[in-house]
């Protein structure tokens, strides 16, 4: 088979239920690899991340380098790699409760900073391993077993907290169009300073919005990628809420300083 | 007043240097010590300030000796005075054969009244330029010749160097040499160089091959991060300040993961939020090494003053069982060889390691003798031999896996918090898997154990022969040296608190009729600790007020229980 030609894959059983958005994100991403090594990407150059949470043991099922370490903390480990050694390519695989509740501070700093790494959200958008607490980007209302009368909180705009934070590339996929997802990975991958990807990632056995999503997602085309406005009109489309459409594709990209190769410069 | 037997035709002075925040009291202390340094004199400086920015009352006393390790005591020979209110505060410890010198054209005193504000008006000099003036007097009242001070300064200034010459000369002419004035002569040592417990802490960390460091501003750790920043192109490293101590932590181990050797500092507050990092390098074995800087608490406490009351915090960091490295410096000397030694040791047994260091150790200015820079060198990690499959964490007889890091062709590097394989792949409920791997880190401890007793992790002052036994640690044992060599006593100064060094410390306290813990804490954590190992502490006197000791006081309180 195509994709098993750069071994890829571990003797670790999958733990992740059946069903799982999970694991259309795995297979996006090794045909996302596949390619980028046919490019002339070396595996042994590529370090995946990995958080704490249903998303983070997708290290496990990867033949690549990994470190996975502490709940919401993988962006600053991710970092830290970067800055070590700047030939590594560096994913770092997260929810949405570890991104935006724990360790919400670290993904502004990294994108304001402008490291060169590759964050890949899976939005759930509540807690899974854990048993469906609500997270920040848990819709009004959501009912789990720590909100029985249902959250009060209203959800953050992420796209729009990602163009705050200057990210220099923002990009949301749907982990149930793998090909398109594939190709947003690759962007982000290619993309030289802070690549934030959005995965929208229903969850069946908490959160199973795969009926919603599939009424509400469209694929951008020709969008000006380089307008901060026309971001911010496609980050207002949906406001993580019941109403409106979502946009999927590259919705912002610009080409920014790089911290790691700012800071070498200074000491060179 | 008590006489320092030990001391009898040695030359050791005191002088104060006090103003308030923004006057330059510290840099003005600074030169006196680099003067005294030049002149042979081994120096100490305590600094004293607050959290404010502006105001207050800064002021740095500065020991000088022929003697090594000069013990700051209460009373003072010389009192620069910058503002009215150093007088008024440090009037009373004035010996009475000690001189003054001030502003004579802001205060009215008796002393060395020295005319400022007239001399800066003649030169055309700025507000600041008292402090040259100031000093210019100093040193004419001390005997010490123009050319040295204009050397010292010269080398201090970055600006304006022709007008503080200036405004130098024309005050050195002018005072005269007092009466009563002691002329300072150049002794035979050769002290070697001044440096701060913080800068020797970042020197000693650069020597064992310090790749990057990470840290969030936290008084009194801040002054490693300031140094390292400004010398990192020297010093072939890096320096970074990020958003808080939980992604310094985290992005420590992200660039150990990759093959560069890391370290990140802190006090207190900053290390409680450490703490889950230094599990996660525990269990993943991804190593760094962590400054701890003391500084009193709970919580923000006093945030410029020190205390010795984080030690039992330091010891158990982290939730798990695991065992670490921690070393207690009491001086610059000390700070330099075992910043290097733990990043040398972290590496090569891949667990973490902590400096615990306090505010009077981190923020002193010693004098360091310039052999003890040999004494670090960078040590190699044990590293892969590339045979086989690589298996990050392998089951070897000691414990330690061989490293490497990712990037290597054909190696797939697999590093995990959670309980792993050998190849570092998660187990879920293996329970052999999930024994087999503590196991291996237990040899690795036990290891750690051995290795404890085979280093300099004891050292032994005053009356070797005494059957009293004063134990001291970090910036007390300065204080507590004066006391116990005036008294005849053992003072015994353990320099690891984890693994705990027991054989060493036991030998050291062979035939103790008596154990006295000295300790500014409220509790007593190293008699704790001693206790634990079965070390049996008979009397503790502790301080908490956030001052050091001084060597008379302690003195005092340690002849009641002999």
């Amino acid at each position: 088979m195509e994709k098993q030609k750069n071994n890829l894959e571990t003797q670790c059983p999958n733990t992740w239920c059946p069903g799982c958005g999970n694991f259309g994100i795995l297979s996006a991403f090794k045909l996302a690899i596949d390619e980028l090594i046919t490019q002339g990407w070396k595996k042994e150059k590529i370090v995946v991340v990995g958080d704490i949470g249903c998303n983070s043991k997708i290290a496990d099922y990867l033949n690549l380098n990994s470190l996975i370490g502490l709940h919401g903390r993988s962006v600053t480990t991710a970092e830290g790699i970067k800055l070590a050694n700047s030939d590594l390519k560096v994913f770092v695989f997260i929810g949405d409760g570890a991104l935006l509740d724990e360790g919400i501070s670290h993904l502004i700093h990294a994108a304001k900073r402008n490291s060169n790494i590759n964050v890949i959200l899976h939005n759930n958008r509540l807690f899974a391993l854990t048993t469906g607490q609500f997270t920040a980007l848990s819709p009004e209302g959501y009912k789990g077993v720590s909100t029985p009368w249902g959250s009060v909180e209203e959800p953050l705009n992420l796209i729009k907290l990602m163009i705050a934070s200057r990210a220099s590339f923002i990009a949301r996929g749907y982990s149930a169009k793998i090909e398109s997802l594939k190709k947003i990975i690759i962007q982000a991958s290619l993309h030289e300073g802070f690549s934030f990807v959005e995965i929208l990632q229903p969850c069946v056995s908490f959160y199973n919005n795969i009926q919603f999503y599939n009424e509400k997602i469209y694929e951008l085309e020709n969008n000006d990628v380089k307008s901060e406005s026309v971001a911010l009109d496609l980050a207002n489309q949906w406001d993580y809420d019941e109403a409106g459409k979502i946009p999927l594709g590259i919705i912002y990209k610009k080409q920014r300083p790089i911290f790691e190769q700012e800071i070498y410069k200074q000491i060179a | 007043m008590i006489k320092f037997e030990h001391m009898k035709n040695l030359k050791q002075y005191s002088f104060i240097v006090g103003g308030a925040a923004g006057q330059g009291s510290r840099r003005a202390g600074l030169l006196i010590a680099k003067m005294f340094n030049q002149l042979g004199y081994y120096v100490y400086i305590y600094d004293d300030y607050q959290s404010l920015i502006r105001g207050g009352h800064n002021f740095s006393q500065i020991t000088v000796s022929e003697k090594k390790d000069p013990i700051r005591q209460k009373k003072i020979d010389f009192l620069l005075a910058l503002d009215k209110k150093t007088i008024e505060k440090h009037r009373a410890n004035l010996k009475k054969n000690g001189l003054l010198f001030f502003n004579s054209n802001k205060i009215k005193e008796k002393g060395i009244g020295i005319p400022a504000d007239d001399i800066l008006k003649k030169c055309n000099g700025l507000p600041i330029m008292a402090n040259t003036s100031l000093l210019a007097g100093l040193v004419k009242g001390l005997g010490i010749s123009f050319d040295l001070f204009q050397k010292t300064l010269l080398e201090d200034l970055s600006k304006e160097k022709e007008k503080n010459l200036q405004i130098a000369k024309l005050t050195y002419e002018q005072t005269v040499f007092p009466k009563n004035g002691i002329k300072i002569n150049k002794v035979k040592n050769n002290p070697g160089l001044l440096m701060t417990g913080n800068e020797a802490t970042a020197e000693g960390m650069a020597k064992a091959g310090l790749n990057i460091y990470f840290a969030y501003p936290m008084t009194p750790a801040s002054g490693i991060l300031h140094y390292l920043a400004q010398n990192q192109k020297k010093l072939g490293l890096l320096a970074i300040q990020l958003e808080n101590e939980i992604a310094v932590a985290s992005e420590a181990i992200g660039s150990a993961f990759a093959g560069q050797r890391s370290a990140v500092g802190t006090s207190g507050g900053g290390f409680a939020l450490m703490v889950e990092t230094i599990s996660l390098a525990a269990q993943a074995e991804i190593t760094f090494l962590v400054i701890n800087s003391q500084r009193m608490g709970p919580a923000t406490g006093v945030p410029t003053y020190g205390a010795q009351s984080d030690l039992l915090f330091t010891l158990h960091p982290g939730h798990g069982d695991f065992e670490k490295f921690i070393a207690l410096p009491s001086n610059a000397e000390e700070s330099f060889f075992w910043a290097g030694k733990l990043l040398n040791l972290a590496w090569k047994y891949q667990t973490p390691a902590i400096l615990l260091t306090d505010k009077d150790v981190s923020e002193g200015t010693f004098s360091i003798e310039k052999k003890i820079l040999d004494q670090v060198k960078k040590e190699k990690e044990i590293i892969w031999d590339k045979k086989g499959e690589y298996k990050r964490y392998k089951i070897v007889k000691n414990g330690i896996s061989p490293l490497a890091y990712p990037g290597e062709a054909k190696v797939v590097v697999k590093a995990n918090s959670y309980e792993h394989y050998e190849d570092g792949i998660s187990v879920e409920e293996d329970k052999k898997a999930i024994q087999a791997m503590q196991e291996k880190r237990l040899l690795k401890f036990k290891a750690m154990q051995k290795q404890a007793e085979a280093l300099p992790a004891v050292k032994i002052f005053g009356n070797k022969k005494s059957k009293i036994c004063v134990i001291a640690w970090g910036s007390t044992v300065l204080s507590v040296k004066g006391a116990v060599e005036n008294l005849g006593l053992k003072l015994v100064q353990p320099l690891l608190a984890s693994p705990f060094p027991k054989k060493q410390i036991e030998k050291a306290l062979a035939g103790a009729k008596q154990i006295i813990c000295v300790e500014t804490n409220s509790t007593g954590q190293m008699a704790w600790l001693l206790e634990a190992n079965g070390i049996k502490v008979d009397k503790k006197i502790l301080k908490y007020d956030s001052e050091l000791f001084f060597a008379e006081e302690l003195e005092k309180k340690l002849k009641k229980y002999i």
